[in-house]
């Protein structure tokens, strides 16, 4: 029975009925989002690129070439397995936009190199890809869960953690670049790959939330244990694809931080709690902001707190808020 | 001592916000998702709470409930500070809700966080919190 699946019947999409609302909230911000990597220029970089040194360079196309691996397998397998597991019909067309945007991504790696490496670089970087053990175990352990037969739930998981998680190894590095100033259109475009990851995760995350509220204790548990399993076993490939890409650089503690930061967050999206402690969860300041540039807040519980003055609020009429 | 430092928060269906209510175990009352429900009553001060619902530009950054919540001026006449939410990977737009809401209120911007919040933005915030009530206190009297 299991292998014979239903013929559904086809139905139009009615984008005026929504079942649930957060498809159209999350559909609208992604459309929003689109952009190709031609938008961005890239060839700025090239005076940059040539201050790195060979080793600096070969890092950061191996780093990309990591990150491709993981936007290829979502944009080929992972976004289309959780089309049939959607629950509403504007699901499933949220999961086709993540599909091709992961498509967008994958493709504006390719883009970065011919921008600024020779074919040889390039075809010797995605001879690297294929070859290293700690990369392919992470594209199987989340291939294994994503394969069909298998849990719907347990699919979600796996891809949060590739959206949420398992990209931030890679992340890293061009954040890095752009806290020194370097390589900073690159970093602009990667900036837009984190933010559509961001909604991907939430999405994705969410959904698996309303399947989870819906289970009994019994089964509750056992996905949450498969998640912190599935997290643990992840987390150990990570450090080791860390220590054998940063070590050289010396940056490898600084990267494991931002693993256990985005392990967290991760594990939020899903709705469950955080694994790691704050003391080894706090991330260099220069890499935060690099994340988001121009979000810097005026903290007023971080001063001296003795300041408060009650502003005199202007009266706001309600048209002054936009609907 | 007077009554404690009222919260108000707004989270919607993915709940972080929520959570991070929970755990920081402040009396709290949260504004409904649906709008025809009806809002919170609002006698005493209170710090408002509101995660980021942008577009690419940063519009529509405070939902829908929070503008309706605050459209009415004995409210925000209660609101002594706000604390804006989202996810950094979000970029220029990051927490941007607590910003706008910070300026067009005239009040202070308290602080940021991520998500449903780490173990340290819970004690900060409660220690915050719980300063920034003594102070209005005092300054009451
Ligand atoms: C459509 C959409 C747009 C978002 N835009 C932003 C944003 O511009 N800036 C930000 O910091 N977070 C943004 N977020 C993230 C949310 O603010 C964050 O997940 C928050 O924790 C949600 O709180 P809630 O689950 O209590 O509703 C966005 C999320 C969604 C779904
Ligand atoms: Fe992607
Ligand atoms: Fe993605």
């Amino acid at each position: 029975m299991k292998d014979m699946p239903q013929t559904k019947i086809p139905r139009a999409i009615n984008w005026n009925r929504l079942d649930d609302d957060k498809d159209l909230e999350v559909w609208n911000r992604l459309t929003v989002n689109f952009w190709l990597p031609e938008k961005v220029p890239l060839s700025n970089d090239i005076p940059s690129w040539a201050t790195l040194t060979d080793h600096e360079k070969e890092l950061t196309i191996r780093v990309f070439t990591g990150l491709t691996l993981l936007d290829t397998i979502q944009n080929t397998v992972g976004a289309p397995s959780l089309m049939p597991d959607a629950v509403t019909p504007h699901e499933e067309a949220v999961l086709t936009n993540i599909a091709f945007m992961e498509a967008v991504h994958a493709r504006s790696y390719s883009s970065i190199f011919s921008t600024l490496c020779s074919t040889k670089e390039i075809d010797e970087a995605f001879r690297w890809s294929d070859e290293n053990p700690h990369l392919q175990a992470k594209a199987k352990a989340i291939l294994d869960t994503y394969a069909p037969g298998n849990d719907p739930l347990k699919r979600k998981i796996a891809s949060v953690f590739l959206e949420s998680f398992l990209f931030y190894s890679g992340f890293y590095l061009p954040m890095y670049w752009s806290s020194r100033a370097k390589l900073t259109n690159t970093a602009d475009l990667i900036r837009l790959i984190i933010r559509d990851e961001a909604v991907h995760g939430y999405y994705i995350g969410y959904k698996f939330q309303l399947g989870y509220e819906q289970l009994d204790e019994a089964r509750q548990q056992e996905l949450k244990d498969y998640a912190f399993n599935l997290m643990f076993e992840l987390y150990g490939i990570e450090n080791q694809y860390t220590e054998e890409l940063y070590d050289q650089i010396g940056l490898t503690e600084d990267v494991k931080v931002f693993l256990h930061y985005n392990a967290n967050k991760a594990l939020q999206n899903l709705g469950f709690e955080a694994l790691f402690p704050p003391e080894v969860s706090e991330v260099n300041p220069a890499i935060l902001a690099a994340l988001s540039p121009d979000s810097e807040n005026h903290d007023f519980f971080s001063g001296s707190g003795s300041s408060y003055v009650i502003g005199k609020a202007v009266a706001t009429e309600d048209e002054d808020w936009d609907f | 001592m007077g009554a404690e430092l009222a919260l108000i928060y707004y989270s919607s269906k993915s709940g972080n916000t929520e959570r991070f209510v929970t755990r920081l175990g402040w009396p709290a009352a949260r504004i409904p998702i649906d709008a025809d429900a009806p809002l919170p009553d609002q006698g005493d001060p209170f710090v408002l709470i509101c995660p980021t619902y942008a577009d690419g530009e940063g519009r529509g950054a405070v939902p829908k409930q929070v503008i309706r919540f605050l459209n009415d001026p004995a409210r925000r006449e209660k609101l002594v500070g706000v604390i804006g939410t989202g996810n950094r990977n979000f970029g220029a737009t990051y927490a941007m809700s607590g910003r706008i809401i910070a300026d067009k209120c005239k009040v202070p911007l308290l602080c940021s966080f991520e998500l449903a919040g780490t173990d340290t933005d819970i004690a900060r915030i409660r220690e915050g919190l719980t300063k920034l009530g003594k102070t209005l206190c005092s300054t009451a009297t």
